[in-house]
């Protein structure tokens, strides 16, 4: 109960951040409540975007994806994203922001308005990315429950963690606006980084040391391939690399953007951001990997055994069996319970906050949901006109509300593997929105049509993947069914984690046709006036004064 | 010139991920623990904040920074096409 009551008082920290915030800075203005008044300083910027962008799955995904499938899960999603991000926040980050001072804007659809001259086209990008955006939040209500349920010993149930977590999350989101979220962000970084240092030395050294776990682990036959990469082939390994192209296209992060202020913020956020995914990564996928080796944690043992049962492929075990075994097997909660097997109470209470920390990273979606309807919604089609800016900011928190209290409700009652895989498609849509950014920054002869063309492929392209998964059970670990074959090339296969278009994730295609989709269909298309194009681009193809 | 260079190098990076040469081998474990193939990845990522570095340093966009920055007299929620569509606009 003791770890409980340490994640509740965190809970109480945070929520007195996000309040203070509210109380220090009276926010009337949209600029001050969705944006902090542009005026975030260099240290809160990095801590507080670099927080905004991990999730539940950085930290309890990422040590139960390394716990099944080994040491690739660090260069699947850490190291890729090491080097994607900065450069996407290098160039288009730095664009973003120098557009959104000059011209003030406040969300990305309000760019791509401007820039293409085109009002419902907007809309139509605005629906796309709310839509993309809702699963994040119902995932971190559950996520909530799960953790709170989990480090209480079953004593909170997960009714009453998603609500708490709902609650306290609406709260400061509520009363301090972007200023109390990436106050709250910051706080989270930083326990996080302290803490998960101190839970590899910990668990390092109450196992004996880590050198022989590993040779543990490389000397039976079941565990030496997660120290390799052997089960995953490159083709797939190189698709992973388009999965954090969307980071700089999710709507919450281009909105972090503006929140800089000045331009200078971003060089030690683009220099640290690397050396922060490994600070933070590295250890929950050690800890993962070697967590094959703790079989004197009983949960853990159970784990093991379940997945040998797995493994040995019974033709007499029926398909609820393999349901229950999989589920038994699966190691999202790998590092909860070697911290309660091996941690002090109070550090595995800190830890837990710190799990809870990235669970609750929703709160930065929550508020870009919400701007982004009173800006692109209820401002553009007349709201703020007709009842005034104060107006807008409290619709905006109003939104707030609706939204957590939405995401809640559905939390409830859906099971988490729906969710899981709606993450998983959101990512990739993400990604295949990418050519409509880079395009509106770097390309004065793209169109509003070719905007459009991106929009509706990426929303199609998502709904065709997530129906086919629905439709086609997904085959045993270690087996594929080929689904459309030509000649003798599997052009489209279903896998055990998801679909695989000649052999890549579905995210390659979808991001090269809309790339390919853009282009063709601005050539085509009439380009923007003069004018518009005049406020983008300078002689030297930079952005330039609209007076 | 030194632009071209830091894409090029940026454009390596990317390349050099796809590490197939520590494929199908754990050792040697550096420290005594860290197979190869993930350390590859941890020293990948401090190679990325060097040449991070790097960027910021030679390519970094200061004619931004000084319009955006010397500009004053913007408004929230701005540009013409971020008003009500009664025209009935796409």
């Amino acid at each position: 109960m003791i770890p409980a009551l340490v994640v509740f008082a965190y809970l109480g920290v945070i929520l007195y951040i996000g309040i203070f915030a509210f109380r220090r800075y009276q926010q009337v203005d949209a600029e001050g409540y969705f944006l902090a008044g542009r005026s975030l300083g260099p240290a809160v910027f990095l801590l507080s975007l670099f927080g905004t962008n991990m999730t539940a799955f950085t930290i309890l995904g990422s040590a139960g994806h390394a716990f099944s499938n080994g040491i690739v899960t660090f260069g699947l999603m850490a190291s890729s994203s090491a080097l994607v991000i900065p450069v996407g926040l290098f160039l288009v980050g730095t664009r973003m922001w120098a557009l959104g001072k000059r011209h003030g804007f406040i969300t990305p659809v309000q760019m791509f308005r401007d820039r293409w001259e085109c009002t419902h086209i907007g809309t139509a990008i605005f629906a796309l990315q709310a839509a993309l955006l809702v699963p994040y939040i119902i995932i971190a209500v559950m996520g909530g429950g799960t953790t709170l349920s989990a480090v209480s010993g079953g004593a909170v149930p997960y009714w009453l963690g998603g609500g708490v977590v709902a609650v306290v999350v609406m709260s400061y989101v509520f009363f301090g606006g972007m200023r109390g979220t990436a106050w709250v962000n910051t706080f989270q970084t930083v326990l996080f980084l302290c803490f998960g240092a101190a839970a590899l030395i910990l668990v390092g050294s109450s196992i004996g040391g880590f050198p022989r776990a590993m040779e543990s682990l490389l000397g039976a036959e079941g565990t030496a391939a997660l120290l390799t990469r052997e089960r995953i082939s490159p083709r797939f390994f190189l698709s992973y690399t388009f999965i954090p192209l969307s980071t700089i296209v999710f709507p919450h992060i281009i909105i972090f953007c503006l929140t800089a202020r000045r331009m200078q913020q971003f060089k030690s956020t683009v220099t640290f951001y690397p050396l922060c995914i490994l600070a933070i990564w590295l250890p929950c996928v050690f800890l993962g990997v070697a967590a094959n080796a703790m079989h004197d944690v009983p949960a853990i043992a159970a784990k093991l055994d379940a997945r040998a049962l797995l493994a040995a492929g019974d033709a007499a075990l029926t398909a609820a069996q393999v349901a229950e075994l999989r589920q038994a097997a699966a190691g999202d909660d790998v590092i909860i319970l070697m911290l309660e097997h091996y941690a002090p109470l109070w550090l595995a209470g800190m830890l837990g906050a710190g799990i809870m920390a990235a669970v609750m990273a929703s709160d930065s979606q929550i508020l870009a949901l919400s701007t982004m309807f009173t800006e692109d919604v209820f401002a553009f089609y007349g709201g703020k006109r007709r009842f005034g800016e104060r107006a807008q900011v409290q619709t905006g928190r109003l939104f707030v509300v609706l939204i957590a209290a939405v995401a809640y409700a559905i939390a409830l009652q859906a099971p988490p593997g729906i969710f899981n895989l709606a993450v998983q498609y959101a990512f990739s849509g993400y990604s295949a929105l990418l050519p409509l950014l880079v395009a509106a920054l770097f390309w004065r002869r793209s169109t509003k049509w070719g905007a459009l063309a991106v929009t509706v492929w990426t929303a199609a392209s998502v709904a065709a993947v997530a129906l086919f998964q629905a439709a086609v059970p997904a085959p045993p670990p270690g087996t594929v069914v080929p689904y459309w074959t030509v000649g003798a090339v599997d052009v489209i296969t279903r896998t055990p984690g998801g679909t695989a278009v000649w052999g890549f994730m579905p995210v390659v295609p979808m991001t090269l046709v809309s790339a390919l989709l853009m282009v063709v269909v601005s050539w085509l298309t009439r380009r923007p006036s003069d004018a518009a194009l005049a406020r983008y681009f300078s002689p030297a193809g930079d952005v330039r004064s609209r007076s | 010139m030194t632009r071209w260079m830091l894409a090029l190098a940026v454009a390596a990076l990317y390349v050099l991920h796809q590490d197939i040469w520590f494929w199908d081998t754990a050792r040697p474990l550096v420290f005594g623990f860290l197979p190869i193939g993930l350390f590859y990845h941890a020293a990948y990522s401090v190679a990325v904040a060097l040449l991070m570095v790097l960027l910021i340093r030679y390519a970094w966009p200061a004619g931004l920074e000084r319009e955006a920055e010397g500009h004053g007299g913007r408004r929230a929620g701005g540009g013409a096409a971020n008003r009500p569509p009664e025209t009935g606009g796409r």
